[in-house]
């Protein structure tokens, strides 16, 4: 009988000890607009796939909610001698198939990222050393000071150098495979979570990692991700309960889902730039009704232009609020001096005048490329702008297409066929001097064949690639940061660009979630956490 | 009658190879592939070099003969989205779609049956009169439109059933279905009736006028006078009759439910072969997008070449036109 008795109590509390949820028991379940495209970390240079595995791969460093770079793989890291960084390993990491992480796998990533094929070539400059100290320590010798070297490793993935060989994945998958590579269907990082099963383009399940380093600040067993592409489908299914986190909310549904009782929008700004540019490099435009000269090479036009555009209606009246107007080309949250800038006000009456003084009093036509399927609301940010130049007299054409004609006309291999044209930048190194050399500077500079690359404007200015010259090697913070205030401030002065606004995030998350929202878009899941249902 | 067959399937072939030529040259106006597959700061080097693997860089004509070629062999060659042979892609994606399909055609055929009998029956009732007007819906809204008042009132509003994707499916061999789970057939109930409506409205309608005419000919005013019971009548000798041409539309129609079922996919994110084109189409990914074209354009081809075949053989008076012809 009391063998009867305690077997049944003993069934009692294993049923009790089942029914108990533990720490991590939650399945959280997530929808984005778009795919997940690849496992292989070096094919696509793109936030929503880094943030996808960011959940499974880890950097030498990482960013946390602020941003802020803090230490990941790596413990700590120090500079020697302004050409030399030295990283100091963490010990006891574990990739989720068991092999541990040392100084190998960190040589073998340097080589594989800079490799043909990956997309991530500049996350370690082509011409650095990499040199293995002990199995704990490596040191990265530059040929030159590089202040912002780390500034883009959160998102370059350690791999590991046993599961790679082993599994022919040594090259990295480039985006252009014709066969199917191991690494873009499978993946084995040191992270939080890991990949149970991954169908491209239907669904992906991620299971937390029980033999993760750190601490898990989430409650996850599990994320279940599916990409809804139709933006009336994934708000449905947010209010339904069916998901608990989507991105983006259309703009025009913030309002439904904040009213709804189960879910909210989180929004925050973005580090995306919108901007306008107007054709200064040739000597006619190309979609123009002033034949024999160029309108934007007069400084006066385009400040006209930019003082006709009114950031702050457009704000009201296109982006429901949701947008931060910005006098800089860069994102507050990516240059401490920021502050010091204001927003010239719209001014359509000194606008007009310019452009009488200018030779135009009737205005002129030109015509305007516009995306209308690549940031929030651009093809109607357009319509806004087409119909405020109308008030001074310019005629706008608009030519809204979908991004994959867009960006074929207007980038460099197009060759940048556009005489007026709306365009998003964040700079993928978190850093103000990337928009200096790749929006801003000059194009064809003999030296630096990459310099200007999507200044689809061709803005040029001899002294302001100088300074974006010096910012490059300026290791002192303080001093940087005075520099790449007087390279703006250059800019500014020759109303070089029309820089927009920061466009709004809008994440809907159900009122059971708990998430950090970061301003770089990127939906990281290892900081959620979900009550029980 | 060999002639015949041969002739037709000769002008299945062209109607292929034009549906093959019309494509290609549509592919050249989607857009870049290459600024699709990059991030926007990729350099221009790389971008060349990713061009030149892809083969985008040769002449139109050496790009047209070898899509060509591999489409003859039904080689599609690599998803530029998925880098997978896009062969596997659309294998994994067909059970959904045909699954789909075939649930709203079976959907269309009962319901539109049921109410196009009633309806030519009882004339003058109201619920005679409500399907009318149901009809009336189904053949003027749009199917997104109703994809989304119902995911509304279903999914949002009442909480019964899944706004997006197929639930749990069980996997038999390459087979995929979600007809064996209870989260797999509430899934499918929503997709069908959008999918299936317009089709529902046109059998509907087909039946009610068949049976209208059917109901006035010599052999059932016969059959009435025989003293038939009347359920014989309607169901053992006009029903039947007006089955003929129901079952020929539902078969023709079949070709344009898989091809339609591209709207109604993308509404509830139904991981089948309409979404992966669509995709596919907003991605510039060429080889999904000649190897789902191609696909369809034969399921219709075969369709309609077994429909010319059948009809010939069921109707003798077609055969001896046919041969009177040669």
């Amino acid at each position: 009988m009391s063998v009867g008795r305690s077997l049944f109590a003993a069934t009692l509390a294993g049923m009790l000890a089942l029914t108990v949820t533990p720490a991590s028991s939650q399945t959280l379940r997530y929808a984005n607009q778009g795919e997940l495209k690849s496992l292989d970390p070096y094919t696509l240079n793109e936030s929503t796939t880094h943030a996808h595995l960011g959940q499974v791969y880890e950097g030498l460093v990482e960013r946390d909610r602020n941003l802020k770079i803090i230490p990941a793989l790596a413990e700590s890291w120090e500079n020697p001698e302004p050409t030399r960084w030295r990283f100091h390993l963490r010990k006891n990491v574990k990739f989720q198939n068991g092999d541990p992480f040392t100084a190998d796998d960190v040589l073998f990533c340097a080589d594989r990222v800079r490799a043909t094929g990956s997309n991530l070539l500049t996350r370690v400059p082509a011409d650095a050393k990499v040199v293995k100290i002990d199995d704990y320590t490596v040191d990265f010798i530059l040929t030159s000071p590089n202040p912002i070297l780390i500034n883009q490793w959160d998102t370059w993935y350690i791999m590991d150098k046993k599961w790679a060989e082993a599994n022919n994945a040594v090259p990295p998958t480039p985006v252009a495979a014709t066969t199917p590579s191991y690494a873009s269907l499978h993946a084995n990082g040191t992270g939080p979570f890991s990949i149970e099963s991954h169908q491209p383009g239907v669904k992906t399940v991620f299971k937390a990692n029980p033999n993760w380093w750190r601490k898990p600040e989430h409650n996850l067993k599990e994320i279940i991700f599916t990409p809804i592409a139709s933006d009336a489908t994934r708000v449905a299914a947010l209010l339904s309960g069916e998901v608990d986190v989507i991105e983006p909310v259309p703009i025009q549904d913030i309002q439904r889902v904040n009213a709804s009782p189960n879910a909210t929008v989180l929004t925050g700004p973005e580090l995306r730039t919108i901007f306008i540019g107007m054709d200064q490099a040739r000597d006619e435009l190309l979609y123009s009704n002033v034949k024999g000269k160029n309108p934007f090479k007069d400084i006066r036009v385009r400040e006209a232009f930019y003082k006709a555009i009114d950031a702050e209606l457009i704000k009201t009246r296109v982006m429901r609020g949701l947008s931060t107007p910005s006098p800089l080309m860069v994102a507050p949250e990516l240059f401490l001096l920021s502050k010091e800038f204001t927003r010239p006000k719209a001014d359509p009456d000194g606008a007009k005048k310019l452009l009488t003084e200018a030779g135009y009093p009737d205005g002129f036509e030109v015509t305007m490329d516009c995306p209308n399927d690549r940031y929030v609301n651009d093809a109607a940010i357009c319509q806004a702008v087409v119909g405020m130049l109308a008030r001074i007299g310019v005629k706008v054409t608009l030519l809204a297409q979908p991004k994959a004609l867009y960006f074929a006309k207007i980038l460099k291999p197009g060759g940048y066929k556009s005489s007026f044209y709306m365009l998003g930048w964040t700079p993928g190194t978190m850093d103000a001097q990337n928009v200096l050399h790749d929006i801003m500077g000059c194009r064809d500079d003999p030296k630096d064949p990459n310099r200007g690359e999507s200044n689809v404007a061709g803005y040029c200015n001899k002294q302001f690639d100088e300074l974006a010259d010096k910012i490059l090697v300026e290791t002192d913070t303080a001093k940087r940061n005075q520099l790449i205030k007087q390279a703006f401030e250059l800019g500014n002065k020759d109303w070089a660009y029309i820089p927009l606004h920061q466009q709004a995030l809008a994440w809907g998350v159900s009122k059971k979630v708990k998430l950090a929202q970061r301003a770089d878009n990127q939906v990281l899941l290892y900081w959620a956490t979900k009550e029980g249902e | 009658m060999l002639a015949f067959t041969l002739r037709r399937a000769i002008q299945a072939v062209g109607v292929m190879v034009a549906v093959g030529i019309i494509a290609f040259s549509m592919f050249r106006f989607a857009g870049d592939p290459v600024s699709q597959m990059v991030s926007i700061d990729t350099s221009g080097a790389e971008r060349e070099a990713i061009r030149k693997t892809l083969g985008l860089d040769d002449p139109v004509i050496v790009q047209f003969g070898r899509y060509i070629n591999n489409a003859a062999r039904f080689r599609f060659g690599t998803s530029y989205q998925f880098r997978q042979p896009v062969t596997n892609l659309l294998m994994e994606r067909m059970p959904a779609t045909l699954e789909l399909a075939i649930c709203a055609t079976i959907f269309a055929m009962v319901f539109g049956i049921l109410m196009g009998v009633y309806s030519a029956l009882r004339r003058d009732t109201w619920l005679a009169h409500l399907f009318q007007a149901i009809s009336l819906i189904g053949i003027s809204l749009p199917t997104f439109l109703i994809g989304i008042l119902l995911i509304y009132l279903f999914s949002v509003t009442l909480g019964w059933l899944p706004s997006f994707g197929r639930g749990e499916v069980v996997r038999i061999g390459w087979w995929t279905t979600g007809l064996l789970t209870l989260s797999g057939l509430k899934a499918l109930i929503m997709p069908s009736i959008t999918l299936g409506l317009f089709q529902m409205t046109l059998i509907m309608r087909l039946v009610r006028a068949e049976m209208l005419e059917v109901m006035r000919t010599d052999y059932i005013r016969f059959a009435r006078a025989r003293g038939l019971t009347t359920r014989a009548i309607h169901f053992g000798h006009a029903l039947r009759n007006t089955l003929v041409p129901v079952i020929t539309v539902a078969g023709l129609q079949f070709g344009s439910v898989i091809a339609f079922a591209i709207i109604t996919e993308t509404v509830f994110q139904w991981p089948g072969m309409g979404l992966l084109f669509v995709q596919a189409v907003q991605n510039v990914d060429i080889p999904i997008m000649a190897a789902y074209l191609m696909m369809v354009s034969l399921i219709f081809v075969t369709i309609n070449f077994v429909v010319d075949i059948l009809y010939t053989i069921v109707d003798p008076r077609l055969r001896s036109t046919v041969s009177r012809a040669h």
